[in-house]
């Protein structure tokens, strides 16, 4: 077990070196930090000068060996559009996406799963049917596609609910709230769903199949057997025994969610970290786009470790040797 | 003569198939397969079949302008059935040389992603060792990472080489090498796996001992036997790559105004919205959705009727 957890990890490490090794290629090699840094009339041996004392003559490994050290302590550099620090920049932005994402997760977890009870339940009835036909939709919908739809039917015909923005905010020490004003919950309710319609689905039709899966095994007919009621044969032992797969892939989704998040945010001009990483793309700002690689490295990665890890401790088969890896599209 | 009984043979010999019989009796698989192909076809006659010219300057009025559509409104005009933008552009013009160039770069990617990964995945499994490492490494790495993540990545450093005109001129080709490079790794591993199975048989260790080059080997006498799993990816893939190819142009990275994809059209209409003006979203996004859904479908047709263990 022991092996297995050092051998993840040091895979893990491997792969977030990697990843810091590209984003520290774009920050070195495609834009030239010096240019974003001085004006149009320093004089080439001004700039060779501020090149020395950066280090960016230094040979490219130290230069590697520094970018990580100061990246590990949120040094990102200054950015090339606004000149903040990077640091600041997206520090400011995560609460918006991490609530957005927060609430997504929320409505998949306490939607999709009833849905997917259902219809494994009654595979044959209509109304089970009509939710499979509705899902296979969801799924080709591409999800600013589905952020236009509800903006258009509950923004600007039914003007129920606001289309763009946080609404009024709550700041807590540098933290700062949807969840404590009115305007700012309902301001959250067409972007959560913008961005967990399709994971909903994939959770439905997985916890669907399994389900199905379940109700087909002999413990469920010896259950019926000894007389227990519907409720907690569904329950008690069949939705019991789909949870497993439900929660990994859940996990692995959590790190799609945060990414897809850059659309939502578009969509809605929800002022997170996605919404700061496209415009960071529009203006080919590279210190962003590096530190946002690196984060969303970092996040996949601890992801899929600790889904290794759990799977491996419900599942002792796994303790061999594969890791369970799922692409997120 | 000859020609003709030959090809009554191929067609007999479709005719016959499982496959052809698995298509035929899905009413599902029909319907899609009807919609894709009239959005293709229709989309590939544009310049025959629409009205308007949409984006030549020249033939544009703004008094054309946010006209709406026939069915709905009384203000509607017959020379625009589904209306028009604030330009005065047809929308149904729009949105058939929209489609297009959303296909064209759709199977443009598909086909850069499924050459890339083809060779990668062949050398790979061919030959074995440190390229195999290092080629599947970089694979895991990558399959981290959602596929618009990596094409917006790839996106932005484009934009930071070169200058903003220079991109536009060749925006298409970005894109598609973005998209293209973003999804490879799902054939590489395909093939790989595969063609590890295939190069102990005795036909390819006969081909080697008549003395081919590996390079013809994995030509001539491997790929042909991983080609079903591979056609089944892309099927899959070019419902994503479209998909991917809108979200991109929406999100202002992909392909510019003055040539159109369908998300461009949606991302130009979405300013429009909160003013009411909703068709100029609405039609290309029902147009993208039943594209999508349409080859969705096929795709997964195609996995099924192609996998022998679900007959």
């Amino acid at each position: 077990m022991l092996a297995f957890i050092l051998r993840r990890l040091l895979q893990s490490i491997a792969v977030l070196l990697t990843v810091g090794l590209v984003a520290f290629s774009l920050f070195r090699y495609v834009g030239d930090p010096i240019n974003a840094m001085v004006g149009q009339d320093t004089t080439m041996e001004q700039r060779d000068e501020l090149r020395t004392k950066l280090g960016l003559n230094d040979p490219a490994p130290i230069q590697f060996a520094r970018f990580i050290y100061n990246a590990s302590r949120g040094n990102f550099g200054l950015s090339y559009r606004t000149s903040e620090p990077v640091g600041r920049l997206i520090l400011e932005r995560v609460p918006a996406t991490l609530e957005l994402s927060f609430c997504a997760a929320i409505f998949i977890l306490f939607v999709g799963v009833p849905m997917g009870v259902y219809t494994g339940l009654y595979p044959q009835h209509w109304s089970s049917r009509l939710l499979q036909a509705v899902s296979l939709f969801g799924v080709s919908l591409p999800p600013f596609l589905v952020g236009i739809l509800l903006i258009l039917i509950f923004a600007v015909s039914l003007h129920w609910l606001p289309s763009f923005g946080r609404g009024e905010t709550v700041q807590l020490g540098w933290w700062t709230t949807n969840f404590l004003t009115w305007s700012g919950l309902k301001a959250l309710i067409l972007p959560s769903i913008t961005l967990g319609l399709f994971q909903l689905t994939l959770i439905m039709r997985l916890v669907r199949s399994e389900m199905l899966e379940v109700m087909r095994t002999d413990y469920i007919k010896f259950a019926r057997a000894r007389g227990l009621t519907n409720r907690a044969i569904n329950f008690g032992h069949a939705l019991k025994n789909t949870l497993v797969p439900v929660i990994t892939v859940f996990g692995l989704q959590l790190g799609s969610l945060i990414a897809f998040a850059v659309v939502t945010e578009t969509v809605f001009a929800w002022p997170g970290v996605g919404q700061l990483f496209i415009q960071s793309v529009q203006f080919s700002d590279i210190p962003v786009m590096a530190a946002y690689l690196l984060l969303i490295g970092l996040l996949f990665v601890v992801i899929n470790l600790v889904v290794d890890l759990l799977y491996s401790a419900v599942d002792p088969r796994l303790r061999g040797g594969g890791s369970v890896r799922v692409a997120g599209h | 003569m000859a020609t003709s009984s030959a090809l009554g043979g191929w067609l007999h010999r479709v005719t016959d198939s499982d496959v052809w019989w698995s298509f035929k009796s899905s009413p599902m698989t029909v319907t899609a397969a009807a919609v894709t192909f009239f959005i293709v076809a229709v989309a590939f006659l544009s310049p025959v079949l629409a009205p308007h010219t949409p984006f030549d300057p020249a033939t544009l009025s703004l008094s054309d302008g946010l006209k709406p559509p026939v069915l709905v409104s009384d203000d509607g005009d017959w020379t625009f059935p589904l209306g028009t933008d604030d330009q005065g552009r047809d929308v149904l013009s729009s949105i058939m040389y929209g489609t297009r160039l959303s296909l064209e770069v759709g199977l443009a990617s598909v086909i850069f992603a499924m050459v890339l990964g083809i060779a990668l995945g062949l050398v790979s499994g061919y030959f074995g060792g440190t390229v195999d490492a290092v080629i599947m490494r970089v694979a895991d790495v990558q399959l981290t990472f959602p596929a618009i993540l990596v094409a917006l990545l790839i996106d932005g450093v484009v934009r930071g080489l070169i200058s903003v005109q220079r991109h536009d001129e060749i925006a298409l080709f970005v894109i598609v090498g973005a998209i293209g490079l973003s999804f490879w790794v799902s054939y590489a591993r395909t093939v790989r796996g595969s063609v590890m199975v295939e190069k102990n048989k005795e036909y390819v260790q006969a081909a080697r001992v008549i003395g081919l080059s590996p390079v013809l080997i994995m030509i001539r006498h491997v790929l042909p036997n991983v080609t079903g799993p591979v056609l089944v990816i892309a099927t899959l893939n070019l419902g994503l790559a479209i998909i991917t190819e809108a979200t991109l142009s929406f999100l202002g990275v992909g392909l510019p105004s003055t040539e159109p994809s369908l998300g461009t059209l949606i991302r130009l209409g979405n300013e429009l919205l909160q003013s009411g003006e909703w068709w100029i979203t609405v039609f290309p996004g029902i147009t993208l959705a039943a594209l999508v859904l349409g080859v969705n479908l096929l795709g997964d047709w195609l996995r099924d009727a192609l996998n022998p263990k679900l007959r």
